[in-house]
């Protein structure tokens, strides 16, 4: 326990990403099977635990503590299971209980045993080891680890490629040996699940510039969807969808799930659509993270799914044929699809990239974010090479914003203030419209953080109010209505494009202007 | 007896205030940190070393008039002793006799081994007049050596990147740097510009630090600090000397940093929980061993510390005074 403990200690500080996965790495080379694998578990969510509650744990603690003392003592810290951690009064010496012998109680537990059971653990853990054990029992490990996040130190463990552990991961069941078996060296395993997830193939970014070195009649051309790139399985009965890193989202989409009438794996573009008409992708945000849908979002906001590929049919595996095979073979499919719930995405002609570009620059749709282009001859390959497959986005769309706080960075950014939120005029006001922490250069940096320091009006913690002084040229991908912004609109990607340094803040632009963008309402 | 004024804690039959906020005529200081020793006095009364932190901080003419603290002293009314408290370097508690009653009035203490300063002596006592700074049964600040122990840990795991301590300049800095040495970390270590006059104090005073360096020292390039120790007071992070650091770890050494939210607050990647106050078994052991009559709290988190009298059967009441400062750890 202690090993895990100082685990999540190491990952609840580490802010980088990089940071995050060396202290994973570090723990799955040095503990045994099956400790790694709970760890692994725990911080994937992956374990079926009885929840202990936030009042079985406060009338745990006030049996033992002034519960006065508590109230003063829980005010001061602000969470419930680093209080408790702290304030438990300890007897015995501690003892190292290992991870698996905890999971393991704490699954079999009876409901009148837990109370005993946790207080016996408590009395027997160090701070840390309690801090722990309370957040692994409550079930809120809040250090900053996705699951995805946790397959990336997994194949760097490994060393094999992330897509691997993907197409694995949910064939596999804590805590994992056969995984961790493979990693070191061993067998891989093969996956016993029904419609396992297979690593997607991902494109890069293009311009006319290098698209004008490549023969177009060796390429296909489809319309990019702004919905979201998901994967749609079916297999001896077993139906999923997963987002584009192996997420299972099945639960969220029950509605097109019902639809999936075929045998086989294809790839698409999750949208809201009612008939012909896509809605904005503030719409699907709606639907997502949800652990089930009510009828009304069902019915005011239809989940529809636009194919453009195909990995696997009734049984054959097509992702070593070229596209245009592939595309043959998904067509072939196109009579069991309800015409409400799938289609498929079409082919646009073009001659020349002129052609191709002309279409881009004024797409029938509002929901187009640009052309995807895919070589005719290319396989289906997981990641992200180059060259088979590219994304030519529409131009983003700009505003000039003023920059009103700063906020300061960490790890190669420490010492500089490179987190920036900025405003449009509303009225004589400024409302604040968006966070960009990227999209400078260097020198860029430099000249923002010197800017942030020589402007400086107020300070709270690590952030600074500066003179509304200083135009920025925000470049973003597309906008939604959000009620939760005092703007009303939340900007996609948002990034700063250029220092405006020549344009006086007075001419910046008003919000009006920026909502004239959003999607029109329904 | 001793009351509570304005300007701070007052004794009417010496006519002199302890660590006053604001300036008075006769002022007694139990130890140099900003809060409780402050410029402008007319006469100060306090030991040799808090006297000379006095003057590094402040200026030779920091008072009108000083006296060092030698044996027990005679001051109108009042008998006065100064009795070391463990806090910092030439802190200490003022014991005073009146009327017939026995005051101790210990300013910030800590009852840890600490190599940069004499350790505190209990002072028997009627009235015992405490600080509070961390007084709530989830403080229990662990061993330091223990903390110094992940801080190499951490140098040795991220060797391409440098580690900025945050520690308070008197006090806390060449506590930490006193440890590191104790730990066997030979290696030169760099600290900010306004360590240097408390450093070079604490050597002359004796304390061991081992080599230090200026960490502006120009020959250094970014990569050179790779590997190395650098420790700043904490506001030198958000300042741009931060910016000539490879990739820095920022660690920050407080007691505070036994709660997460404080760390994270601060952008704390390595939090180092080493405290120069007593903590909540510490508090509640001195005030069990010293029995006193009463117990007067001064600063900090008073309510829990009376609620913790109350439940012992102990008389202890708040003294509400004004201008210490939690931070200042
Ligand atoms: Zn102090
Ligand atoms: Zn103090």
């Amino acid at each position: 326990m202690q090993h895990f403990a100082r685990l999540l200690e190491s990952l609840a500080f580490t802010p980088a990403r990089t940071g995050k996965i060396r202290h994973l790495v570090t723990h799955f080379r040095n503990r045994p099977d099956p400790e790694r694998g709970y760890a692994l578990a725990a911080l994937t969510g992956d374990l079926e635990l009885r929840k202990v509650t936030p009042s079985l744990l406060r009338a745990l603690v006030t049996e033992r503590v002034d519960a006065e003392l508590f109230g003063y003592s829980y005010d001061f810290v602000g969470d419930l299971a680093e209080t408790i951690a702290l304030i438990w009064p300890t007897g015995a010496p501690p003892e190292d209980l290992p991870l698996s012998q905890l999971v393991g109680e704490l699954e079999q537990a009876g409901k009148a045993d837990l109370p005993g059971l946790i207080a016996a653990r408590l009395d027997r853990l160090d701070p840390s080891g309690r801090h722990a054990y309370l957040k692994l029992a409550t079930g809120g490990l809040r250090v900053g680890v996705s699951a995805r996040l946790a397959r990336a130190a997994l194949a760097e463990y490994g060393t094999v490629p992330a897509t691997e552990i993907e197409e694995l991961w949910h064939g596999l069941t804590p805590p994992y040996d056969s995984l961790f078996a493979w990693l070191d060296g061993g067998e891989k395993p093969v996956s016993a699940a029904h419609a396992p997830f297979r690593p997607v193939m991902l494109s890069t970014g293009t311009d006319l510039d290098q698209l004008g070195a490549l023969d177009p009649a060796e390429y296909a051309a489809e319309w990019k969807w702004d919905g979201i790139r998901v994967q749609a399985s079916v297999d001896r009965g077993t139906r999923r969808l997963y987002s584009r890193t192996g997420e299972d989202i099945s639960a969220s989409f029950p509605d097109l799930l019902d639809a999936l009438e075929f045998e086989g794996t294809l790839d698409g573009e999750l949208l809201v659509r009612r008939g012909a008409e896509v809605a904005p992708f503030g719409e699907l945000q709606k639907r997502l993270n949800r652990k089930s849908v009510g009828k009304g979002l069902l019915q005011s906001h239809p989940a529809a799914l636009r194919l453009y590929d195909a990995l696997l049919i009734e049984g054959r595996d097509l992702r070593a044929d070229p596209f245009t095979t592939r595309r043959k073979a998904l067509e072939g499919l196109r009579n069991r699809f309800d015409p409400d719930r799938l289609d498929l995405s079409p082919l646009l002609a073009f001659d020349t990239w002129d052609d191709l570009a002309a279409l881009r620059a004024d797409p029938p749709d509002a929901v187009i974010e640009g052309v995807m282009i895919k070589r005719k001859d290319s396989p289906y390959t997981a990641g992200r090479a180059k060259g088979p497959w590219f994304k030519w986005k529409r131009d983003p769309m700009v505003v000039d914003a003023v920059l009103i706080y700063a906020q300061r960075g960490h790890g190669k950014r420490s010492g500089y203030y490179s987190d920036f939120t900025f405003a449009l005029w509303d009225g004589d006001q400024l409302v604040p419209v968006g966070k960009a922490y990227f999209g400078f250069t260097d020198d860029e940096l430099k000249s923002l953080d010197r800017f942030v320091r020589n402007n400086t009006v107020e300070r709270f913690g690590p952030v600074r109010s500066v003179k509304p002084e200083l135009v920025l040229e925000i470049a973003f991908e597309g906008l939604n209505r959000s009620p939760r912004h005092k703007s009303g609109v939340a900007m996609r990607f948002p990034r700063i494009a250029r220092i405006r340094s020549d344009k006086p803040a007075a001419e910046a632009d008003r919000l009006e202007t920026l909502k004239a963008l959003l999607p029109p309402a329904i | 007896m001793l009351h509570p004024r304005p300007a701070g804690l007052y004794c009417p039959a010496g006519d002199f205030h302890i660590d006053p906020v604001r300036p008075v005529a006769r002022a007694l200081i139990t130890h140099g940190h900003a809060d409780h020793a402050r410029s402008g006095h007319g006469a100060v009364l306090a030991t040799r070393q808090t006297l000379d932190i006095m003057a590094i901080r402040y200026g030779q003419d920091f008072a009108g008039q000083t006296q060092v603290a030698e044996g027990p002293l005679r001051i109108g009314d009042a008998e006065v002793a100064f009795h070391p408290a463990g806090h910092v370097l030439g802190s200490a508690q003022i014991a005073i006799r009146t009327g017939g009653r026995r005051f101790t009035v210990s300013g910030d203490y800590c009852r840890r081994a600490n190599p940069a300063c004499a350790p505190f002596e209990p002072v028997p006592c009627d009235v015992f007049v405490t600080e509070a700074t961390f007084a709530l049964p989830v403080f229990h600040h662990p061993e330091p050596e223990g903390q110094i122990a992940r801080l190499l840990a951490s140098v040795q795991a991220f060797p391409e990147r440098a580690h900025l301590v945050g520690a308070y300049a008197l006090g806390k800095a060449q506590r930490l740097i006193a440890l590191l040495r104790a730990a066997g970390w030979e290696a030169p270590i760099y600290i900010h510009g306004a360590l240097e006059r408390l450093c070079a104090y604490h050597i002359e005073q004796g304390v061991d630090l081992g080599p230090l360096r200026p960490a502006t020292d120009d020959g250094m390039t970014k990569a050179d600090f790779a590997g190395q120790i650098v420790i700043a007071p904490p506001s030198a992070f958000a300042a741009t000397w931060a910016q000539r650091f490879p990739d820095p770890v920022i660690c920050f050494a407080s007691g505070w940093m036994q709660v997460r939210a404080r760390a994270r607050q601060r952008g704390v990647e390595l939090p180092l929980v080493i405290s120069d106050h007593v903590d909540w078994p510490d508090l509640t052991r001195t005030i069990a061993e010293l029995d006193p009559e009463q117990v007067w709290v001064t600063h900090g988190r008073e309510e829990a510390l009376i609620r913790h009298c109350t439940l012992e059967g102990r008389t202890a009441r708040p003294l509400n005074l004004v201008g210490y400062e939690d931070e200042a750890e």
